[in-house]
């Protein structure tokens, strides 16, 4: 793997700039290089939220991602907004819990995963992020497995460290699924 | 040195800064610079310094003033309107001979203007801040690890020449996460500066930190020993990293974030059989002046990139005597251009398809 850009997008509260820090953390810790930059505005809880992650074994020119290698699409709105920007060949997870629509793209692989309801039936409400990460590092494989776990780790600040298993859970059912 | 941990570009500024002996804050919010002062609020209490949010721009750099003039490291940030409101008192910082550090992470102008990434202020960093004859020093980033290493760098060149710094950063890289090894704690020996206006126990005269001289005589005479100083900066610290230039046929100029988008379209268009290159200026006051006119004694062409309508291209045009074309490819408004369009200018400089 020489790089992977990957753009995260729903809204915000989904945890989207939380699960591509996931990601970046666990870059780091496989010894990438790697560059996260969230979408800022005067959006808050439920406006559009979008984050860029790039992982490289060269130095990350410009971090945005414009032309994503994966979307991780949890609105619909957001996978309207960026389904034409992804690479051929590339992929995109769509969170079909929350979307109905079908890509008609054919020159890509689209991945529709339940991710809300796997979460929510296993008692992990609002860890569909965490499900779709763990989807996208089976797919992907953009660190080891111990490395993700770190990079979990210390994705969550020690006040929160309670909610450590439920997320570690969550990534495992997107693991599994 | 510590483990390398992922920090937003804002963040690492305040950490750095405290790293760097700072323990003196004043601002005023502004997005996108918002996280340095609320990163500062919280870490200042716990190191002993002063963490103050003023009631506006103005009020904040003649805090910065006055800190300074009692010889402590101190610092303001803000984005590109609020250095504006902050004009007259960087005049002063410059015309008092006090060091302070002033963060501009830009946003898309002019006016109230717009939130996103900018490169637009440019001019207002490096020729027209203010009012009179006066410098800054001016940094330009490109990654979150190198601002950390700048703003240390930052304090100890304010404190040797006695002059305002400004870290010149943009929204990409305030808002943006990279990994960053933080320096260790620094301990700054503030008693050395002898000219501060700190209390003078009765050991020696007191010290006066002033900005008026009434006597035309007496202020072309300080603003020209100033001078003296400024060009032992424009000598002795201009800074630029080169990257691919010796066998280039294009060479981009191109700070901050727009570098890094250029670095990609240089790859590029070595890929596809181009010989690009970059010259990347780390100072852009002291503009790298040597490193370009170098580079133009063999390479043909030059391409400023900029987020903005192009101002440093100017620049770079004198630093080449105008002996070499220099086009300019810019986005502004907040918009930030991507490798492929900086890639497809360089193959029509090139004489056209690839």
């Amino acid at each position: 793997m020489s790089g992977l850009n990957v753009l995260f997008a729903g809204f915000g509260g989904q945890g989207i700039l939380f699960t591509g820090k996931v990601m970046a953390y666990a870059a780091l810790m496989e010894g990438k290089e790697l560059s996260w930059l969230p979408s800022y505005g005067p959006e808050m809880r439920g406006g559009t939220a979008n984050c860029s992650v790039c992982i490289s074994d060269e130095k990350i020119g410009s971090p945005l991602v414009v032309n994503p290698d994966v979307l991780v699409a949890m609105t619909l709105p957001s996978l309207e907004k960026f389904e034409n920007a992804v690479v051929p060949g590339g992929k995109i997870i769509i969170d079909s819990s929350i979307i109905d629509k079908k890509v008609e793209r054919t020159d890509i692989d689209v991945i529709y995963l339940d991710a809300s309801n796997i979460a929510e039936e296993n008692g992990l409400k609002g860890a569909a992020n965490m499900v779709i990460l763990g989807r996208l590092f089976k797919e992907c494989g953009f660190c080891s497995e111990e490395n993700l776990d770190k990079g979990l780790q210390k994705s969550i600040p020690p006040k929160k460290a309670n909610l450590l298993d439920s997320n570690r859970k969550a990534i495992r059912l997107g693991m599994e699924s | 040195m510590s483990e390398k941990v992922l920090m937003k570009g804002n963040e690492a500024i305040a950490e750095a800064a405290i790293a760097a002996g700072c323990r003196h804050f004043f601002g005023y919010p502004i997005t996108p610079q918002t996280e340095v002062a609320a990163y500062m609020s919280k870490r200042m209490p716990k190191v002993n310094g002063v963490y103050l949010q003023a009631e506006s721009e103005v009020a904040s750099i003649n805090m910065v003033l006055g800190a300074a003039a009692a010889g402590v490291r101190v610092m303001t940030s803000t984005s590109s309107p609020g250095v504006s409101l902050m004009a007259e008192g960087i005049s002063y910082i410059a015309g008092s001979d006090v060091p302070a550090l002033i963060i501009n992470v830009q946003r898309g102008g002019p006016g109230l203007g717009g939130i996103q990434p900018s490169q637009a202020d440019y001019y207002q960093a490096t020729k027209s801040t203010a009012h009179g004859d006066f410098h800054m020093i001016v940094f330009a980033p490109s990654t979150v690890q190198e601002t950390v290493d700048l703003v240390a760098k930052a304090f100890d060149l304010g404190d040797k020449y006695r002059m305002p710094v400004m870290i010149l950063s943009d929204g990409m890289l305030g808002q943006m996460m990279e990994p960053v090894e933080l320096p260790e704690p620094k301990e700054v020996d503030n008693d050395s500066k002898e000219w501060a206006a700190c209390g003078h126990k009765n050991q020696r005269k007191h010290n006066v930190v002033n900005s008026l001289y009434i006597d035309p005589a007496t202020l072309e005479g300080l603003v020209k020993k100033r001078f003296e100083r400024y060009a032992k900066v424009q000598a002795e610290e201009q800074m630029a990293e080169e990257y691919l230039v010796d066998d280039a046929d294009i060479v981009l100029v191109a700070y901050g974030a727009s570098a890094r988008v250029s670095r990609s379209a240089v790859d590029m268009a070595r890929k596809n059989g181009i010989k690009a290159g970059l010259i990347r200026p780390i100072t852009l006051w002291p503009f790298p002046v040597d490193a370009i006119a170098k580079a133009a004694e063999h390479v043909p062409k030059f391409l400023t990139v900029e987020m903005s309508m192009g101002q440093m291209v100017d620049d770079v045009r004198l630093a080449v005597k105008c002996a070499r074309p220099v086009e300019f490819y810019g986005r502004t408004g907040g918009m930030i251009p991507t490798p492929i369009e900086v890639y497809n200018k360089i193959v029509e400089m090139n004489g056209g398809e690839q």
